[in-house]
């Protein structure tokens, strides 16, 4: 039976750790609602672009920008979107993968991959693979902006117009809700949802300088979107994945104080037991 | 989407990252590439993309609301006017340079790689940690 004493320390050390873990969960339960929050807004801004690219898209059927141009895949970029942090519970693990599937998929068609990797978690997986890796950014916080995205995204579609990728993906944790978060994989480029639904009667748009200049800038602004809805996304997925393994955290820290403090119990009137016999023991000597 | 009244013109000024104004509006007058562009309702429907400047919204009151924008584009309809706002300043070159960051970002990643792994290996890693947490779980509900 160990001492009480170090029962005692340990108890106080499992306590300290419970607190942390409490703490960690309410400050992810608060972020989680915040970027479920910028979710839904940022929604307004890409349904609209959609709606407007689609028009473009059918009012000139004779201009095919190449972002809307199938071709042959030779090769293929994926956007990996990862935390920064860990301690989400299976999050960035279940969304490599997923990237891993995807890689082995097109690499079985004999397509080449490149990667771009958005937070550290990735950066550090996919480093040790054999992958080129064409941009990346870490340290977006709990707020990303669709600024520190730009450059990142413009690289890859770069890469598009140049013709080193004939397709774009986008890999990351989809919010399905607080206990479910599942990877889902998007094709960005080329754009295929496009819909021209609903846009029957033919009237058009005056454009100003001309509507390949708006169409280019509108895809490019569109699949930015795209991307910071990912990584908005990610945060509430990163967010509510903490949230559950913290709440398992503290659980778990409450049932292993129980049974240290049993532990304490026994052990402390094992002494005073002892102590007693000692005495009584002592005095009929006497 | 509310039907404006007569004489006004629904405005939506929208950015990827939230909504910005909504609401009717008498008048309304954007930075559009071309030279500032007054937009009044029944106007013909119109695309252009904007330069950074300010966006003003009369609204039916007569009072006027000014929001600056980074760029971005328009979308005039009779009685919709849809303003999708950069967030940003946008440039050619500030977007370049984001660009080259990003990649200098990515070879300096991989320049200081000691140890390299094969796809092979990272699923046997990834695979290990899966059994793990399986054992994990077999243990807890022992312990029930």
């Amino acid at each position: 039976m160990p001492g009480t004493k170090e029962i005692r320390s340990k108890i106080a050390s499992v306590k300290s750790t419970q607190k942390i873990t409490k703490a960690m969960q309410m400050v992810a339960t608060s972020k989680m609602r915040r970027a479920q929050e910028r979710m839904r807004l940022a929604r307004p801004y890409a349904e609209k672009i959609r709606n407007v690219i689609g028009h473009l898209n059918y009012a000139n059927p004779d201009y095919r920008h190449p972002f809307l141009v199938t071709r042959e895949p030779k090769s293929i970029g994926i956007i990996v979107i990862s935390t920064d942090r860990g301690l989400a519970g299976g999050l960035n693990a279940n969304v490599f993968k997923q990237t891993l599937t995807l890689v082995r998929e097109w690499e079985a068609k004999g397509a080449k991959v490149s990667l771009c990797l958005i937070g550290s978690k990735g950066l550090a997986f996919f480093r040790r693979l054999n992958l080129p890796i064409l941009a990346n950014v870490t340290g977006l916080g709990d707020r990303p902006h669709v600024n520190d995205l730009i450059g990142t995204v413009k690289v890859m579609l770069d890469a598009y117009r140049e013709g080193k990728i004939d397709r774009l993906f986008m890999v990351h944790a989809q919010f399905v809700n607080t206990m479910t978060q599942k990877p889902s994989v998007e094709q960005l480029l080329p754009v295929e949802s496009v819909d021209t639904s609903g846009l029957q009667e033919h009237w058009d748009y005056i454009y100003e300088p001309d509507a390949r200049d708006i169409l280019d800038g509108l895809l490019m602004r569109y699949i930015e979107s795209q991307v910071y809805r990912g990584a908005v996304e990610n945060v509430a997925s990163e967010m509510a994945a903490r949230m559950v393994a913290m709440k398992a955290a503290t659980d778990n820290a409450g049932k292993l104080i129980n049974e240290l403090q049993l532990i304490y119990n026994k052990a402390r009137q094992a002494a005073i037991t002892k102590e007693l016999a000692e005495i009584v023991g002592g005095a009929a000597a006497v | 989407m509310a039907e404006a009244a007569p004489n006004t013109i629904q405005v939506d000024i929208v950015s990827a990252e939230g909504e910005i104004f909504s609401g009717p509006a008498k008048m309304v007058f954007a930075p559009a590439s071309q030279g500032e562009i007054g937009i009044a309702p029944r106007h013909a429907p119109l695309l252009s993309m904007l330069k950074a400047g300010e966006v003003r919204v009369q609204t039916p009151d007569g009072e006027e609301q000014f929001f600056f924008v980074g760029g971005g584009a328009i979308e005039v309809q009779p009685r919709h006017v849809t303003v999708l706002a950069d967030t940003a300043l946008r440039a050619k070159d500030i977007d370049e340079a984001a660009a080259l960051a990003a990649k200098q970002r990515a070879e300096e990643a991989l320049r200081d790689k000691t140890d390299q792994i094969t796809q092979a290996e990272a699923l046997a890693e990834l695979a290990r940690a899966a059994a793990q947490l399986k054992v994990l779980e077999r243990l807890r509900k022992l312990r029930r």
